[in-house]
């Protein structure tokens, strides 16, 4: 505490430019939906904190960098139970934090983005994946941390391809959100030359995920029910509904990967992450929460950190000039992926690498090389500027 | 063909000139866990000591007795007898240690622990702790005021240079640079500090008594994109004309020309080269290449790539015996 004054004491004196005794604060909020998701295997299943788990760490490093700056980090976390009005706690938030890092489905973001366009609250979009929160549906007032459905899925594609696994069998799940990421996986198969030889659909027939004999059924279901495809190099998974994706590797009728949804997944982050610095990242994250960092928990801390390196940059908390900042053309930040991210001036979204995982490695981080841009080769992920639909406002 | 015939017609020359002095280089291997020893007369490597878990900074110690190693994941740093070279002794460093400086007289170490956001100071002689000075989150460059008065550490998620009063050990200012400072050098005449931003792309320069940005030197390759240029290690040359500046990922190490700041050739290496150390009569400068696990020779007044050694896996940090 005492050398900590001193510090701050040495830096006023040095510079003249000084700041008053009381360091600015700078209020955060986080808004989620309470409760957690079910997923196939035990080890996935996240935690009740997963997300706010890494905007907490993010405050924290944003603080010992505030210390040198006369600048504190707050953190209010919200959660949204069924039936809950977001709008509401989202105001209640903005009362006193300019910034919100929301991790709330499409539509609960759209309605709460659109009430907090007027009160130039910032709104961070840590958990959406959606493609139409950035295109059709972008707002103004949203930066994405999260990747998209796109960015996923050519992130993919573009290691199968360059692995030469070009003939897809994929077999996508009855959900609704299990489409949208089959839509996507077409649309990198269109772009980078793979061939879809078959679809298949695994109809969610209810069912519990945890059962005591369930191996046993399973290991008789999966080899019939991906009997009979055409000759395939992968079979690629839409199940982002957590019900059959995890099933398929090892269990194919035909000895095949399993990619997509399970085998080798395309994700933001991951706790076998260790390349470019982030390992020193992932220890302060197990000191801090005693768990492993996630995808969401890495979304949540970025968002916190380009509010951080917003701050530190223009030695502010004004929300309007901190904002300024973040959509101007000098914006970048640093998150252990061995390469800046920016923002895509279009629609908001952090261009950002991926990483594809197997549960227990790193086994490769897209862009591939050879996919070439004119611009940054990150936008070989996802919508570019010329086919984006997204009109700011 | 042209290369062999230059490459003997210079050491030919040299031995021609002055008997040959031969130096002795460490190479840290990140990945493979020992130091490569290289002889600088033959150009081989003579000698792989094994060191503890992820070796990174390395360096001498003044009376040149021993090399001091970083090793991260063994939370300590390793002393290797020179005369010997094998690891005789450790020193209490704290979490993690990465890179450290010491001060003129080699009685003081300062050690970057990038885990808990502190620097350690470390007795030499006692092989003691002395204590602690907290920075920012990642510390990782550090250098010493040719005067002895100033120890300099980057912060590397808090983008930070800062200074520190090595007498009373407060920090005295802390100076903004851009994204992920690595590596901070004097100039050798004290009227500047260059401090190396990897994300950030830039060296920034700063003036050592205002502790402000002053200048940056900028990077631009034709056919490569920017987010390949990662500016890490810096070398200096005595007479301070002339910065070597290794470019990361980029494979290359970029000239500057120190007045205006300006690149003036790039130097094409091996891959994703990290740190550099200059031979003591600086004929030539050594560096790390870690991904393609080797080390190039630079001849300094020619500004040429004269040689290429392999060492051990993820080659990091080089001293060179005094």
């Amino acid at each position: 505490m005492i050398r900590w004054l001193a510090g701050l004491i040495g830096f006023g004196l040095a510079a003249t430019s000084a700041f008053a005794a009381e360091p600015a604060l700078i209020g955060v909020g986080y808004l989620g939906v309470a409760g957690t998701r079910s997923t196939l295997s035990l080890v996935e299943q996240p935690a009740e904190n997963d997300g706010v788990a890494g905007a907490r760490l993010a405050i924290e490093d944003n603080n010992t960098t505030g210390k040198f700056l006369g600048q504190r980090f707050t953190l209010e976390e919200r959660r949204i139970k069924e039936g809950e009005d977001p709008v509401q706690a989202a105001m209640a938030l903005a009362d006193k934090n300019g910034f919100i890092i929301a991790d709330l489905p499409a539509d609960a973001l759209l309605k709460v983005s659109d009430a907090l366009r007027d009160r130039g609250t910032l709104l961070f979009n840590a958990g959406a994946i959606d493609e139409r929160l950035r295109e059709a549906d972008c707002r103004a007032n949203v930066i994405h941390t999260a990747p998209t459905r796109a960015m996923l899925a050519d992130a993919l594609g573009q290691y199968l391809v360059w692995k030469k696994w070009s003939r897809w069998l994929l077999v996508v799940g009855s959900h609704d959100e299990d489409k949208l990421f089959a839509d996507a996986l077409r649309r990198t198969a269109a772009r980078f030359g793979a061939k879809i030889v078959q679809e298949k659909t695994f109809e969610d027939k209810g069912g519990a995920r945890r059962t005591d004999s369930g191996v046993t059924l399973i290991q008789r279901q999966m080899p019939v029910f991906t009997q009979g495809a055409p000759a395939y190099d992968v079979l690629v998974a839409a199940d982002e509904s957590e019900v059959f994706g995890a099933y398929l590797p090892y269990r194919t009728w035909d000895p095949r990967p399993v990619a997509g949804s399970a085998g080798l997944v395309p994700r933001s982050w991951d706790a076998a992450q260790d390349q470019w610095g982030a390992i020193q990242m992932q220890n302060r994250f197990m000191k801090l929460n005693a768990r492993r960092m996630t995808a969401l928990d890495m979304q949540a801390w970025t968002a916190a950190r380009i509010i951080g390196e917003a701050t530190s940059r223009t030695s502010s908390g004004d929300v309007k000039k901190v904002t300024d900042f973040i959509k101007g053309p000098d914006f970048s930040v640093a998150a252990f992926k061995g390469t800046r991210l920016t923002l895509r001036d279009w629609n908001w979204q952090l261009r950002q690498p991926i990483l594809l995982v197997d549960g227990r490695m790193v086994v490769s981080v897209s862009p591939q090389e050879g996919f070439l841009h004119q611009v940054s080769e990150l936008d070989t992920l996802g919508y570019d500027r010329p086919e984006s639909k997204c009109k700011l406002k | 063909m042209l290369r062999m015939w230059r490459v003997g017609l210079l050491s030919g020359l040299a031995l021609a000139a002055a008997p040959a002095h031969a130096f002795i280089a460490y190479v840290s291997n990140e990945k493979s866990n020992t130091v490569s020893v290289i002889d600088t007369d033959s150009w081989t490597v003579t000698k792989t000591i094994k060191v503890g878990q992820r070796p990174r900074g390395i360096d001498f110690t003044r009376d040149g007795k021993f090399v001091m190693v970083a090793v991260g994941d063994d939370d300590t740093i390793q002393m290797i007898d020179a005369k010997t070279q094998a690891v005789v002794d450790s020193l209490p460093s704290g979490p993690d240690p990465e890179l450290f400086a010491q001060d003129a007289a080699g009685k003081i170490l300062y050690v970057a622990n990038e885990n808990d956001n502190t620097v350690t100071v470390i007795d030499l002689e006692k092989r003691a702790r002395l204590g602690d000075i907290q920075v920012g989150v990642e510390p990782e460059g550090m250098t010493i005021s040719p005067d002895g008065k100033t120890l300099i550490n980057t912060s590397e998620t808090t983008n930070m240079a800062h200074f520190i009063d090595t007498s009373s050990r407060q920090i005295v200012a802390n100076v903004l640079v851009d994204a992920r400072p690595r590596f901070a050098e004097f100039k050798h005449d004290s009227s500047e500090v260059w401090v190396s931003s990897e994300i950030g792309g830039t060296v920034s320069i700063v003036d050592p008594k205002k502790h402000e940005v002053i200048g940056k030197v900028t990077f631009e390759i034709p056919g490569l994109r920017k987010e390949a240029i990662q500016p890490v290690g810096i070398g200096m040359t005595k007479d301070d004309k002339t910065a070597f500046v290794a470019l990361g990922p980029a494979n290359r190490i970029a000239v500057v020309d120190v007045a205006s700041r300006k690149v003036t050739k790039y130097l094409l290496v091996g891959q994703r080269v990290w740190h550099m150390a200059f031979t003591p009569d600086e004929k030539y400068l050594l560096t790390t290449n870690g991904v393609s696990n080797d080390v190039s020779v630079i001849d300094v007044a020619a500004q040429k790539v004269i040689k290429t050694i392999q060492v051990g896996e993820l080659p990091w940090g080089i001293a060179i015996a005094p």
